[in-house]
């Protein structure tokens, strides 16, 4: 079943094109690597799918719903996005995870932000300043605020790239146990091609913008 | 000790500025050494002012001899001329001068209004002129600041923004804590302003109505309303300023438009 499909995406800034008449159809509980180059357009493309950019062209459809007739504020929390960085807010764990809950009126509640703090690995940070974190638990951390909004898709932005070989790591496979527990849909992007085999089914190439391969990743990923 | 030197209040006059001229020159120079230039800035700001101090002393002579309406176009050529400088301090972001006309107008507009209407502010050109300028010169300075604080922290932190973006806040939860930060930033000159009084500074208004003659103790309280008047204009500007350049920094879909070494379109 499709639960996200891309039509004709596209997105030119200042007459430079970003991303150029991407069409890619996503099942349910599939996980997608998305490869290529540096400045190819991964990440405008990811940026593209939760509408943290606006295409100039095409468009996405979530559930079969055109991503324009939902509230920005509703397709983020549907469609989760953790970035390169962490970017945590100033305070206390707790006070991240609770967060995205609370932008929409709910409660995360106590029992549920330890589940997921056990989940990333990190029981009993709750109360802990996230100024006394390293860089692989501040992104554990992204990670699990992400996951507090239940998100039906999950991009992941380089999620390891910022971190040392250990952290990443840990990182990874924490992150490739929650996707296969929760069974998430998730497009992820990474520059190790070893990564995007042991994460995903299939893969999709991207070279100046445009998508050059798109199929079962041992296809389109070399190690 | 130059006073003898000259026969005229006018040539005097032109010797004080000169003097002080060289001073800024010299300033602008100590900053060149360091790498911080601000040659064209300074160099326009000294002109654009003598001229206009001149020219604006000249026009009040006609001025103050008009009907007490002649305030409303000069108070109003005021604010628009104070939102287009307020506004350029952050050009990269469209419309930045219709939203300090908005908050200055809203602050010092609002503030010299009701101020004439209670009688705190005599309807008197003498005093409605200066008095509106004082206003409407603060706010604009608030106004500045508030704006020029606010773009360069949302330009500082737009992983975070966009964080909290990615996790379905509104904009406006997103940049509040930057928005408080700048309009308390904006307005503690104005707060010092009121602490400081009498003791670091001793504003000219007072001390002109005490060489006039006026009671030392009115004079004195009438100060202390004024600057009062002022940090209330410039509260209500900077409030206004900053609630409204919230909005210009999203697109209609809630994406971050501004984002360092981007000028956005309009």
């Amino acid at each position: 079943m499709i639960i996200l499909e891309t039509a004709g995406l596209s997105r030119t800034v200042d007459n430079k094109i970003l991303v150029t008449d991407i069409s890619v159809k996503v099942e349910r509980g599939e996980v997608v690597s998305i490869v290529g180059p540096s400045g190819a357009g991964k990440s405008s493309f990811l940026r593209l799918l939760n509408r943290l950019d606006e295409p100039t062209a095409g468009t996405v459809y979530l559930d079969g719903l055109d991503y324009k007739t939902i509230p920005p504020t509703q397709l983020r929390r549907q469609v989760g996005m953790v970035l390169q960085a962490p970017y945590l807010f100033p305070g206390t764990v707790s006070e991240n995870l609770r967060f995205g809950p609370k932008q929409h009126g709910q409660v995360l509640e106590d029992s549920r932000l330890h589940r997921l703090l056990e989940q990333v690995g990190l029981p009993g940070y709750a109360d802990r300043e996230v100024t006394r974190l390293s860089g692989g638990e501040a992104q554990r951390v992204s990670l699990a605020r992400t996951l507090a909004n239940s998100p039906e898709v999950l991009l992941l932005d380089e999620p390891t790239s910022a971190l040392d070989r250990h952290a990443e790591a840990e990182v990874e496979s924490l992150l490739r146990e929650i996707i296969a527990t929760e069974q998430l849909t998730c497009l992820i992007i990474t520059h190790n091609p070893a990564q995007a085999l042991r994460f995903s089914n299939r893969s999709m190439r991207l070279e100046a913008g445009k998508l050059v391969k798109f199929g079962p990743v041992e296809e389109v990923v070399h190690v | 000790m130059f006073n003898n030197l000259f026969r005229d209040q006018l040539s005097l006059g032109i010797f004080q500025a000169a003097i002080t001229v060289v001073l800024a020159l010299a300033v602008m120079l100590v900053g060149r050494q360091q790498k911080i230039h601000l040659e064209v800035e300074v160099m326009i700001a000294l002109v654009r002012g003598i001229v206009q101090i001149v020219a604006v002393a000249l026009a009040l002579v006609v001025i103050f001899k008009g009907p007490e309406v002649v305030a409303v176009p000069v108070l109003f050529g005021m604010l628009v001329t104070a939102s287009v400088v307020a506004g350029r301090r952050v050009k990269d972001i469209p419309g930045s001068i219709m939203v300090s006309f908005y908050g200055i107008t809203f602050g010092a507009g609002l503030v010299i209004l009701l101020m004439v209407l209670a009688g705190v502010i005599n309807p008197a050109l003498t005093s409605v002129i200066p008095v509106g300028s004082m206003l409407i010169a603060n706010a604009m300075n608030t106004c500045a600041q508030a704006l020029e604080r606010f773009a360069s922290d949302i330009k500082a932190h737009t992983g975070q923004v966009e964080a909290g973006l990615a996790l379905g806040a509104t904009p406006g939860e997103i940049v509040r804590p930057y928005s408080q930060s700048a309009v308390h930033t904006s307005l503690i000159p104005r707060i010092d302003s009121l602490s400081s009084l009498g003791i670091v500074w001793i504003p000219g208004l007072m001390t002109g109505m005490l060489v006039a003659g006026t009671d030392p103790i009115y004079a004195a309280i009438y100060q202390f309303a004024v600057i009062t008047m002022m940090f209330a204009s410039s509260g209500l500007t900077s409030v206004v300023s900053v609630l409204l350049v919230q909005r210009r920094v999203f697109s209609p879909a809630q994406q971050l438009m501004l984002r360092p070494g981007t000028l956005l379109k309009k």
